[in-house]
């Protein structure tokens, strides 16, 4: 399969604090990519620079080349807004709106206009929350508040809310960090599901998440990428040895 | 021994502190009652029907604060139609975009305008608006209100804006929204019932002053309900009658202040009413 998206030689600063240091690599289509490391080793920042989430971060800086289906997305003339809707993202805090459950998965709809009458958004409101694997749970309640939910499926929701506008790519920031075993296996296999559609990548705390969902791992330490491998190789014979000792849990 | 001493040691201090803090709870609302108490004992037995809608009339003749009901309802209505779209507007900007020298200075400045005396307001108005208009009038009045209006609106939005969650903010834009509509459609809702309080209790604020329309709406003896003529208000048909030489105005001064506080704890209980979240 081709690669969707590609970094070349990308150093990102928050003001003079340099905090990504000349990462190249490949992210192919249609598969999963892990990113792992230890805490504050940048993973969660290169995670939001495919969709330009650092933008509203005053200070940030970026050099490099991000490319997405060919197209260098830090030209000055990139439609960020168009970009977001391509590459969507969830959060490692769940963040439904204030609002009722079908109104959380039709916003991002109906600011696309992408929606052809009330019976179209309605089909698609359905349509992302069964992807999600939502539906059954919330179907007889569409109109009582996102807050209602239980953190998994507030999770869910907030899966269902970026699936709603069709994007090619999904960002995944620690999705089940804060969720117990069952909610937990349930993104998981979500994310396994969701992958037949969509480039996926996804930061993660748990070596053994990203060793059962990802095809590809990459490791990153300090702001360095140390190894990308299959995920295969990388958990029984990575080419590292800092990688080792990381999965290993000798360190982090 | 040592350690059961200090155990009691620390059971006294903490029983002593409580009643301190609760004493000092009591002062703080037993002003307030007492206020609203003799209020309510020497107004309550003026008030009638001829009282709530009639207009003043010479000493012995009855007479009523109607036309000052209405002044200040006209008076507040208009300073509340001038002043909580520029302070909300204002309060957005400070929040979302305000972080640049600009924004500091508009802070600053609308602290210190919150400061300010609301009679020196009135005075400002007077120069601006009634001198050349060469007469006092409502439209003056509203005037000076929303000036006070403004940045108790601008402060309260901001804050309230501020409390609104970054990672709301970022789920709306991760979708493909434009800044304008995460501001106006996920974070001003989310935001909406605090900038309600915010906007309620600049309106009981206002609707309680005097000073700044003593030299700008004046007063009025009539019903009028035109912006370019002295209005009256209640606050001021207060003053008249409280200055006044006889018993009888003092009473219905008393009277129409529990007319007054009346309405404000309406709104208070508005805004308590208002703040219950829907989501």
């Amino acid at each position: 399969m081709g690669d969707k998206i590609s970094i070349k030689n990308l150093n990102f600063y928050y003001g003079k604090n340099q905090a990504l240091y000349d990462i190249s690599m490949k992210i192919p289509e249609r598969e999963v990519m892990a990113f792992v490391g230890p805490s504050g080793c940048g993973k969660s920042t290169f995670l939001r620079v495919f969709n330009r989430m650092n933008d509203t971060i005053p200070y940030a800086r970026v050099e490099g080349e991000v490319k997405i289906d060919g197209k260098n997305i830090y030209k000055t003339k990139t439609d960020v807004v168009a970009l977001r809707r391509k590459v969507g993202m969830v959060f490692q805090k769940s963040n439904p709106f204030p609002k009722s459950i079908f109104e959380n998965v039709a916003y991002g709809i109906r600011i696309n206009k992408m929606h052809s009458g009330k019976k179209d958004l309605a089909d698609r409101v359905e349509k992302a929350l069964r992807d999600a694997a939502l539906w059954d749970e919330v179907s007889d309640r569409l109109n009582t508040s996102a807050f209602g939910l239980s953190g998994g499926q507030q999770q869910r929701l907030c899966i269902a809310r970026a699936l709603a506008v069709q994007p090619e790519v999904i960002l995944m920031d620690e999705p089940a960090s804060a969720l117990d075993p069952i909610a937990t296996q349930k993104i998981e296999e979500l994310v396994v599901e969701l992958k037949k559609k969509y480039t996926i990548v996804i930061v993660t705390h748990n070596m053994q998440q990203a060793a059962r969902i990802s095809d590809k791992t990459a490791f990153f330490m300090l702001g360095k990428l140390i190894e990308v491998n299959p995920t295969e190789k990388m958990f029984t014979n990575p080419d590292d040895e800092l990688t080792e000792d990381y999965i290993t849990g000798r360190f982090g | 021994m040592m350690d059961r001493n200090t155990h009691s040691r620390r059971k006294l201090v903490s029983g002593a502190m409580t009643l301190i803090t609760a004493a000092c709870a009591i002062a703080a609302i037993i002003v307030l009652v007492l206020i609203l108490t003799y209020i309510a004992a020497k107004g309550l037995t003026t008030i009638n029907y001829e009282f709530l809608t009639d207009t003043p009339k010479p000493v012995g003749e009855g007479g009523g604060i109607g036309n000052a009901i209405m002044g200040s309802a006209l008076m507040t209505l208009l300073a509340t139609a001038i002043g909580l779209p520029i302070g909300i507007g204002a309060g957005v900007y400070l929040a979302e975009f305000g972080e640049n020298i600009f924004g500091n200075t508009v802070r600053f400045l609308a602290d210190t305008l919150i400061g300010v005396p609301s009679i020196i307001v009135g005075i400002f108005i007077y120069t601006l608006i009634v001198l050349p208009m060469g007469r006092q009038s409502g439209l003056a009045g509203a005037l000076s209100l929303a000036i006070i209006m403004i940045p108790i609106v601008a402060r309260t939005t901001e804050e309230m804006i501020r409390l609104v969650p970054q990672s709301m903010r970022e789920g709306a834009l991760a979708l493909g929204a434009p800044q304008w509509r995460v501001t106006w459609n996920i974070v001003m809702p989310a935001a909406a019932s605090g900038i309600a309080t915010g906007a309620m209790l600049s309106i009981a604020r206002i609707s309680g002053e005097t000073a700044p329309l003593l030299f700008t709406a004046l007063n009025s003896r009539f019903y009028n309900y035109f912006f370019d003529q002295p209005m009256a208000s209640l606050t001021v048909q207060i003053y008249n009658y409280a200055t006044g030489p006889f018993e009888i105005e003092h009473q219905m001064a008393w009277a129409a202040t529990l007319i007054l506080v009346g309405l404000i704890l309406v709104i208070n209980v508005l805004v308590r009413f208002l703040t219950k979240k829907k989501y």
